[in-house]
């Protein structure tokens, strides 16, 4: 990077994400091509682009549903290996789908601690314990969920969007990723959800927030990469970019003076050409 | 607390009754089914429908589908099938009957009778369907191929695997500990039959009790006091209604004279004794308690219904739904052993067409008793009571007198029917 940014908490110091060189087809596709991002604490990087610009698959290699076909990734400037949905999770990544990844059949506290279930000492799961808990944390995200006895197919969109938070949230995450976080919320929960990303960034934790809407990524983010065809066009912070020109890093791929190059940037003199 | 105290002191409606209860709708009304269904056979066959004799038999008729039907729920609700059950328990049979027959007593030499040998032969048993169903499992699994194709070729390799190991011939008799699963050839009697029946009881309360204390410790809202008192007089009575009707289904006095016989003493006259429940059907109890606490307080159980309700986030959670996939079928194939056990100890032998059509009974029973196909909706005992209705209206309608080929349309027709009725319900409780 060129001059020397205004200090920011956190910067300066190692990444707590680094994904460097990552590559990965899906028949002949390359759905990422020699992609890096970077995340430091208490820091929201957005990930933009079109349908099948390759961020939600970018994300997905680190949240362990995908393993890539060649790249790194660095925790804390170590290098990790995220194999499965289980490693992500053992270095504190936690992850919010677009789908919200709830298993509609179950109730609130069974799909929070899907996967880590509370257990009592015979090793059965300890339902009320787990309700429990549930109970304290929906307190503090969302004060108005009652129904904790009920599938999660009876709930509205808001309310099982707190659930998928519910479970990121609650497993001291250091690393979210937020996938399309508001893309099925009304006015008021959008803006819960935007609270909350403040509240977690004062925590120290670094958010990756992939969306398609511009307004939200400058309203939350403080830097964001823009990704076109499996590439990354570039990356800016989020004040030295204007609305316009991340439109154009988006459509065209075009990376204005105010960001870092990126492999998928259109070439100089095609530009001037 | 408090909402439940106010609901408390208001008066009971019928709606409020079974909501404060907490009870299950779906199981009522397939109760009440069931019951209606009784009360019509036993009308149209002046009243010997209903007799301590007739449902003693009902009960052990019900078992060997009933236990098969308990894993099919687990197979279901993880969105697969298993159109094997039928033929595995046909060669599970041949298996334990060959090992009780021969393998033991002769080639290894224990000698016919020896007491160690219906365990030998169960457990072998076991273990050969656990690994059959684990393949299967393996290759819906880990090969991707469809479960439907995986079992139903394996309908057709273990029918014909039975008829292998058998050399088509029905082999018997079974040892005769081992044919005490059977039902009707082994009872508790009424002493233990009572003493089981007020354990039951006694543990009923205790768990309601139990239950009732934890969720009051975590300050969670409880039922009222008289609603869970309700619940306790019912099970209660259930249970011991139960226990009374086997108790009264009396031992014929020509099996009584061969038993006295048998121990080398001679019947007192006029003697009467009950058959209590039947070992088998007391093998079904404790199967079904087994997979409802598997299905409700295992890690198994809950992540068998995550995968069924939505696999790619059971799979995002961490869960090897693979592996997962493998164990689910695995269960499947060690209860059809056991169930084999039970089928083949009630005949005395085991026979080449022993389990056939058994799939569809297993699937109806399964379905009847509300498990979804869609994936992730089924229960243990919805499933026994599916089976126990089939049964109900195959053997009420022998006895009334229907024609062999219109009882398999009604029961083909109950089965679209129940389904139906299912797919109503749902849709008006948004279920």
């Amino acid at each position: 990077m060129a001059a020397p940014l205004v200090k920011k908490p956190g910067h300066g110091g190692t990444p707590l994400v680094e994904m460097e060189d990552i590559c990965i087809s899906f028949g002949g596709v390359h759905a990422v091509d020699h992609a890096y991002v970077d995340l430091y604490p208490g820091e929201v990087v957005g990930l933009l682009g079109h349908n099948g610009a390759g961020k939600s698959t970018l994300i997905k290699i680190l949240s362990g549903a995908y393993r890539p076909d060649s790249g790194e990734i660095r925790i804390d400037g170590k290098p990790a290996t995220i194999n499965s949905p289980r490693d992500a999770r053992s270095y504190n990544i936690e992850t919010i789908y677009q789908t919200l990844a709830l298993a509609d059949n179950l109730d609130a506290a069974s799909n929070l601690f899907l996967g880590r279930e509370l257990v009592t000492p015979f090793g059965f799961v300890n339902d009320d314990q787990m309700e429990a808990e549930t109970r304290k944390i929906m307190s503090k995200l969302n004060p108005n969920f009652k129904k904790f006895k009920v599938p999660v197919k009876a709930l509205s969109g808001g309310q099982r969007q707190s659930v998928a938070i519910a479970r990121a949230v609650y497993f001291n995450a250091r690393i979210l990723i937020m996938d399309e976080p508001t893309a099925a919320l009304g006015v008021h929960e959008t803006q819960m959800v935007g609270e909350l990303i403040q509240e977690l960034k004062r925590q120290g934790l670094g958010i990756f927030l992939i969306s398609h809407d511009i307004e939200d990524v400058f309203e939350l983010c403080d830097r964001l990469t823009v990704m076109k065809n499996g590439r990354v066009v570039g990356t800016a912070r989020t004040e030295d970019v204007t609305k316009d020109e991340v439109l154009g890093m988006i459509i065209l791929g075009k990376c204005p003076p105010g960001a870092k190059p990126g492999p998928g940037a259109m070439a100089e003199d095609a530009e001037a050409a | 607390m408090s909402d439940a105290t106010l609901s408390g002191s208001k008066t009971p409606t019928a709606r409020s009754l079974v909501s404060a209860l907490q009870l299950d709708t779906r199981l009522l009304g397939m109760i009440g089914a069931f019951v209606v269904l009784c009360i019509a056979f036993n009308i149209f066959t002046d009243g010997r429908f209903l007799t301590p004799r007739n449902i003693f038999n009902l009960t052990i008729q019900t078992v060997s589908v009933a236990i098969m039907a308990t894993g099919m729920v687990f197979i279901i609700v993880t969105r697969h099938i298993d159109l094997s059950v039928g033929s595995l328990l046909a060669t599970v049979a041949a298996v334990m009957a060959v090992m009780q027959t021969q393998v033991l007593p002769t080639t290894l030499g224990l000698g016919l009778g020896n007491p160690s040998i219906w365990i030998i032969a169960l457990v072998v048993g076991l273990v050969v369907g656990a690994v059959i169903g684990a393949f299967q499992g393996w290759m819906v699994g880990y090969l991707g191929i469809p479960a439907f194709i995986v079992t139903l070729g394996g309908l057709l390799v273990w029918r014909n695997a039975a008829w292998f190991i058998t050399d088509g011939q029905t082999i018997g008799p079974l040892d005769e500990t081992f044919a005490m699963m059977g039902g009707a050839g082994g009872t508790l009697g009424e002493t233990w039959s009572w003493i089981i029946g007020l354990v039951a009881v006694a543990a009923s309360i205790w768990l309601l009790l139990s239950a009732r204390r934890r969720r009051a410790a975590h300050g969670f809202p409880v039922k009222p006091v008289w609603a869970e008192v309700t619940m306790a007089v019912i099970i209660s009575a259930a249970i011991l209604g139960f226990v009374a009707v086997l108790n009264a289904a009396d031992i014929p006095t020509q099996r009584l004279q061969r038993m006295f016989a048998a121990q080398g003493q001679t019947m007192p006259e006029g003697l009467v004794m009950g058959y209590g429940i039947p070992i088998s059907v007391l093998l079904l109890i404790i199967v079904a308690i087994a997979m409802t606490i598997v299905a409700r307080r295992t890690r198994f159980g809950r992540y068998v219904f995550a995968t069924g309700g939505n696999p790619d986030a059971a799979e995002l959670s961490g869960i090897n739904t693979r592996l997962l996939t493998v164990k689910v079928f695995a269960l499947m194939g060690g209860l059809c052993a056991l169930s084999a056990a039970v089928a083949s100890a009630r005949l005395g032998f085991s026979t080449n067409d022993i389990g056939t059509l058994d799939e569809l009974r297993v699937i109806a029973a399964a379905v009847i008793g509300g498990t979804a196909l869609s994936g992730g909706i089924g229960t243990i005992y919805g499933a026994i009571l599916g089976a126990l209705i089939m049964q109900s209206l195959q053997s009420g309608m022998a006895m009334v007198g229907v024609d062999a080929p219109l009882q398999s349309i009604v029961v083909g027709i109950v089965l679209v029917l129940a389904v139906l009725v299912d797919i109503l319900y749902r849709k008006r409780t948004g279920d």
